[in-house]
């Protein structure tokens, strides 16, 4: 009783250092973990796979620094995917702080799997106020973006040419930690019904099921799991594959501290209970 | 890596550490960090939108292409300024009116449809059948219907009313439930990959001293 009596009074900082040591094992002693593959990644991947020769994949980065632990891992999947089969993207970042990051992705896988910039794919850049830009794309790309990031008029770019709006491009994949997802959900698809999948945060991921399940959205990349079930899929293990069994041991410390102190909580309070009655 | 590279990592794993020292207690160290990325960020903002934003969309419009109709959003947003000033900053507050004005427009129509009259279809739409989509189904209309019920205070919640609004309160709390789990997650993986980011330091510096 003494134990669970000094569990519920534990300084909170015992509980970083365990979480700590939890993810620092994986570090040194690698084991793997099996991801079984979900039905909404799966049709995710599909899509990809299935975006023929000649046609175009939207993918929105719309993502900082701070998420990369869990985004940066759908999008190399996502890009390694679509490079390796020659499918050609259009790439742009409605977040503030995306741009250079989603540079360095691009032109480093672009030169892994040899696609040319302004043939094979696009980097549009970054503009404010994700609602306004979304729906001007629907108009035409050209008017928030006269230019690509590089500063080369999208009329210039091969690969733009013959397209306007997103009635050229197959379908688009979000990829968003905050609620750009809700705008291109709103604005997006709501306003050009075009095919609509995305992949969030997991922190985001209890909100967005429902929008899977109105089919709003074809699929849904929830989190770093979904990222590693995606990379399982294109049999290119990644960062979030790499991530699996650190998130195992750290789960299963979280888990049985929520154990220890649910049973210390109610020891202590029948315990309490009795005093009480007692007096 | 080369030494460049080497130093650029260095400072990024010490500023790495210098975040994580925060979760013993505040200290310089934290406070430091946190206020390079506050100046960072700003000013790595204003130059992005000066140079990716303002040069394309307004001044090579206005000064190369000559589309003057840009004058007109250029002047609303220059009005933005006035409220820097107590004298003029009444001027502002038409730029705001025509941004609510717009914004409203677009977004009440936009925002019913998909967030709630899609919502609702795909709701109503719900196959019952003897199968495990048909229970599927059943539980999405039990679950919004007893959470509705629990926010709804015109009637006491008592008797029958008492029971759906107690179904619906779990039915909240399993989605709380499902939330937390995938933000333990979330936030998981953000230590995890500064984990592997310092593990993949330690290993470039023992390779670069020839460790």
């Amino acid at each position: 009783m003494r134990f669970l009596e000094q569990m519920m009074k534990i300084d909170r900082r015992w509980i970083y250092l365990a979480i700590g040591l939890a993810v620092i094992i994986p570090a040194i002693i690698s084991f793997k973990v099996p991801v079984p593959v979900s039905k909404e990644v799966k049709k995710v991947h599909d899509f990809v796979e299935n975006v023929g020769p000649n046609e175009l994949l939207f993918l929105a980065m719309d993502y900082d620094p701070s998420s990369m632990a869990e985004l940066n891992p759908m999008a190399e999947a996502i890009l390694k995917h679509a490079f390796s089969k020659n499918c050609r993207v259009i790439i742009v970042t409605l977040a503030q702080f995306g741009p250079g990051m989603v540079e360095e992705i691009t032109s480093r896988l672009a030169q892994e799997y040899n696609r040319q910039l302004g043939i094979d794919y696009a980097f549009l850049g970054y503009r404010p106020y994700p609602a306004i830009t979304i729906m001007l794309m629907g108009t035409d790309f050209r008017v928030p973006f006269p230019q690509d990031y590089y500063g080369t008029p999208l009329d210039s770019l091969e690969i733009m040419q013959g397209v306007k709006n997103f009635n050229n491009v197959k379908g688009v994949i979000d990829l968003t930690a905050g609620n750009t997802a809700d705008m291109w959900i709103v604005y997006g698809n709501g306003r050009y019904n075009f095919p609509l999948a995305i992949g969030i945060t997991g922190v985001m991921a209890a909100d967005y099921y429902q929008y899977l399940q109105s089919k709003q959205i074809f699929g849904i990349i929830p989190g770093v799991k979904g990222a590693a079930e995606y990379e399982q899929l294109i049999e290119k293990p990644g960062q979030g594959m790499a991530q699996v069994s650190y998130q195992l041991v750290a789960h299963s410390v979280i888990i049985l501290f929520i154990l220890i102190s649910n049973v210390a909580y109610f020891a202590t309070r029948k315990q309490k209970k009795a005093v009480g009655g007692a007096q | 890596m080369t030494g460049g590279q080497l130093i650029l990592n260095g400072l990024a794993a010490f500023l790495t550490l210098c975040i994580f020292s925060f979760l013993y207690k505040d200290n310089p160290f934290y406070k430091f960090a946190e206020r390079l990325v506050a100046g960072v960020a700003t000013g790595y903002w204003t130059m992005l939108l000066f140079h990716t934003n303002f040069v394309p969309v307004v001044w090579n419009r206005l000064a190369h292409d000559g589309r003057y109709e840009y004058i007109i959003p250029t002047l609303l947003g220059l009005m933005m300024w006035t409220r820097f000033s107590k004298k003029w900053s009444w001027v502002s507050r038409y730029s705001i009116a025509f941004y609510i004005g717009i914004s409203s427009g677009i977004s009440i129509t936009l925002a019913l449809y998909a967030s709630l009259f899609r919502q609702l279809e795909a709701t109503i739409n719900q196959p019952l059948t003897f199968d495990a989509a048909g229970v599927s189904s059943f539980l999405i209309i039990v679950g919004v219907l007893s959470a509705l019920v629990y926010f709804f205070f015109s009637a006491a919640h008592k008797g029958s009313m008492g029971v759906v609004s107690r179904i619906g309160i779990y039915v909240i709390m399993i989605g709380f439930g499902a939330g937390f789990g995938m933000t333990v997650m979330g936030r998981i993986a953000l230590l995890v990959q500064r984990v592997i980011f310092l593990k993949g330091y330690v290993n470039s510096l023992t390779a670069f001293f020839g460790g």
